[in-house]
């Protein structure tokens, strides 16, 4: 069991609260988190991942439970164990592609191999892009690096949050194929938090807030 | 990857404003850093060439000037004195030494200096080839006099009367340059020493026509001169310019100026008194130069600020994707701090290389600094004060966009939130 979730509930500044069911995520079966704008579908992602805290109940991700880590040992945990990819703005356009990717192991305190640089690259099919400036990229381009820069600390854990909204049909189905490869290569648990229709085919493992 | 390249890749993302921060921040140090390398190196010049002279004598006027002239020999003489009356002052049991200065003459903007053998000592003065003046119409000249009029032991010259090059020339007699003295780094270099009575040779030639004054035979004088030993003692017809005195004792200090100019004509200054007078003229100008000049380190200061503050905004998706990434909060805020610290770094670097610049591009073109040996390549531990006092600067200016950084909230970035 890579991501476990039990009796989850948050409470926003606002006072309103949501409850989150319960649910399991596996290495082997990606999954799908759906629901309506606003029905906490980041929120969960976020509390998965640890960047939000101070939840209730318990979420358990590779039998450590990240409720009860501290905020330095959540980064650290974070940096080691989870690959994130948002919906758009997560390269830093002021390094390379080759620098944004090697910021992961840098900032997860991993060896920065270049190799694997080139391997995780070459599994979205960009490896001449690898001296690329960032702003040089197409959307399409700049999510797939987002995608081998989550993939290439080979996380347990791989939350996606809307990766696919901002592109096209043809963008998306290559990219979200490409999501569904390289997580299975890596051997990681894959959590996609979207509202965009065109995934559902993909993924039949789906769980509605 | 590394924090430094991070840091780097920040900078250099933004080129015109990390250009325009570095060159506020330079310019501001290179004017500091001229300031400091000038007055330090005239100070210590001015004080060396003032070194072992407690006292000039000379012809009432401008104590200030008798100083400069008689020093530095950048001003004109108040007048001159008897030697009658300079010998009884150099008699009296408080001066432990009395240097006779006869000025009026100069060759090429050099200045003729009609003194003896103590005034070169004053300043352990060496020969690099050649002699000391022995006899009339001898020289000995000082080392960039040798280089910029390319004299050698042996050339003869006319000099001119007056101070400047284009004075009338006193082609009646000609001095020989009997030797020329090694660079000693002082007012020295830049003058031509000769025997008083070789100032007054010239003059008189010129004055009186060819009235011919060879009895300086030494025997034939019964009782000579304390300062000009050529001269009969008590000579009332002779005048030199000045005297640098040195006392015996400090008890001199106190008494000798007030001796001295209480004989209706002379007057006496002390170089350390008239110097201190001069730097603190001169320092309203220093002064003024020190504010614009810390002006421009503000405002290069509140520049960097801005810049590190409005990039911090655009970044926060960035600073947010780090801490997702497993960056600590530390981590974001040393990068920060970094950026300011690079930043002020690489100004204090440029603006310290400039100053030292500006003042070697000076001593080549501007005679003058070159004569005063003013140099760029002198290296003061005041230096090591401004890099670190601006490093410091740019941490300052990076602390309020650090807590920023420190503050934000991950999840609400991330979430378009905020």
């Amino acid at each position: 069991m890579m991501i476990q979730v039990q009796q989850v509930a948050y409470s926003y500044e606002t006072g309103k609260t949501i409850s989150f069911p319960d649910f399991a995520v596996t290495g082997s079966e990606p999954c799908l988190l759906l629901g309506e704008s606003g029905s906490g579908k980041t929120t969960l992602l976020h509390l998965i991942g640890g960047l939000l805290k101070n939840q209730q109940g318990k979420i358990v991700i590779h039998d450590t439970n990240i409720s009860q880590l501290s905020e330095t040992e959540l980064d650290k945990f974070r940096g080691k164990h989870i690959g994130f990819i948002f919906q758009k703005n997560h390269l830093i356009s002021a390094l390379s592609v080759k620098n944004n990717l090697l910021m992961a192991p840098y900032l997860s305190g991993l060896p920065q191999q270049e190799s694997r640089v080139r391997e995780v690259l070459e599994g979205v099919s960009l490896q001449e892009k690898e001296n690329a400036n960032v702003n040089a990229l197409s959307h399409g381009q700049a999510q797939r690096v987002a995608i081998a820069r989550a993939v290439l600390n080979k996380p347990d854990v791989i939350l996606a949050d809307e990766p696919t909204s901002a592109l096209d049909d043809k963008n998306c189905m290559r990219v979200i194929d490409m999501l569904l490869a390289v997580a299975k290569q890596n051997n990681s648990a894959l959590l996609i938090a979207t509202h965009d229709q065109r995934l559902k085919s993909k993924i039949s493992r789906q769980i509605i807030l | 990857m590394n924090l430094p390249l991070l840091v780097w890749s920040y900078l250099k993302s933004r080129p015109l404003n990390t250009a325009l921060n570095i060159v506020l921040l330079s310019l501001g140090i290179a004017v500091i850093t001229i300031l400091l390398l000038f007055n330090n190196q005239l100070q210590r010049k001015i004080t060396d060439n003032a070194k072992g002279i407690d006292l000039v004598v000379g012809a009432k006027g401008s104590p200030l000037q008798l100083i400069l002239c008689n020093i530095f020999h950048i001003d004109f003489p108040t007048g001159n004195i008897n030697l009658k009356e300079a010998e009884k002052i150099s008699k009296n049991r408080l001066v432990k030494k009395a240097i006779p200065l006869a000025l009026g003459d100069s060759y090429n903007g050099y200045r003729i200096i009609g003194t003896n053998q103590l005034y070169a000592e004053q300043y352990n003065a060496q020969l690099s080839s050649g002699a000391w003046f022995q006899k009339e119409m001898e020289v000995t000249i000082g080392s960039n006099v040798a280089n910029a009029l390319k004299l050698k032991t042996g050339d003869k010259f006319e000099s001119n009367h007056g101070l400047t090059s284009d004075g009338h020339a006193h082609d009646e007699q000609k001095f020989s340059v009997a030797g020329i003295m090694s660079h000693t780094n002082s007012v020295l270099d830049n003058l031509i020493l000769t025997q008083v009575e070789s100032v007054w040779k010239v003059h008189e030639a010129h004055g009186e026509g060819e009235k011919t004054h060879d009895d300086h035979d030494h025997d034939s004088i019964a009782n000579p001169s304390p300062l000009i030993p050529s001269v009969e003692a008590g000579d009332s017809t002779k005048e030199i310019t000045s005297m640098l005195i040195q006392y015996r004792s400090p008890m001199g200090a106190i008494q000798m100026p007030r001796w001295v100019n209480g004989q209706s004509s002379l007057q006496a200054a002390s170089p350390a008194f008239e110097t201190a007078r001069l730097f603190s003229i001169l320092g309203v100008g220093v002064d003024i130069l020190k504010a614009f000049a810390y002006v421009l380190i503000f405002i290069s200061a509140l520049s960097i600020f801005i810049a590190l503050y409005n990039s911090l905004k655009e970044r926060r998706y960035d600073l947010a994707i780090m801490r997702s990434m497993g960056a600590s909060r530390a981590r974001l805020v040393t990068a920060i701090l970094m950026e300011g610290g690079v930043l002020t770094l690489m100004g204090c670097v440029i603006g310290l290389l400039m100053g030292h610049g500006a003042l070697i591009v000076m001593g080549n073109l501007v005679e003058e600094t070159q004569k005063a040996g003013i140099s760029g390549l002198v290296f003061y531990e005041e230096e090591w004060i401004i890099l670190v006092g601006s490093l410091l600067l740019g941490t300052l200016c990076a602390i309020i966009p650090a807590i920023q950084a420190y503050r934000t909230d991950i999840s609400k970035v991330l979430a378009g939130n905020e």
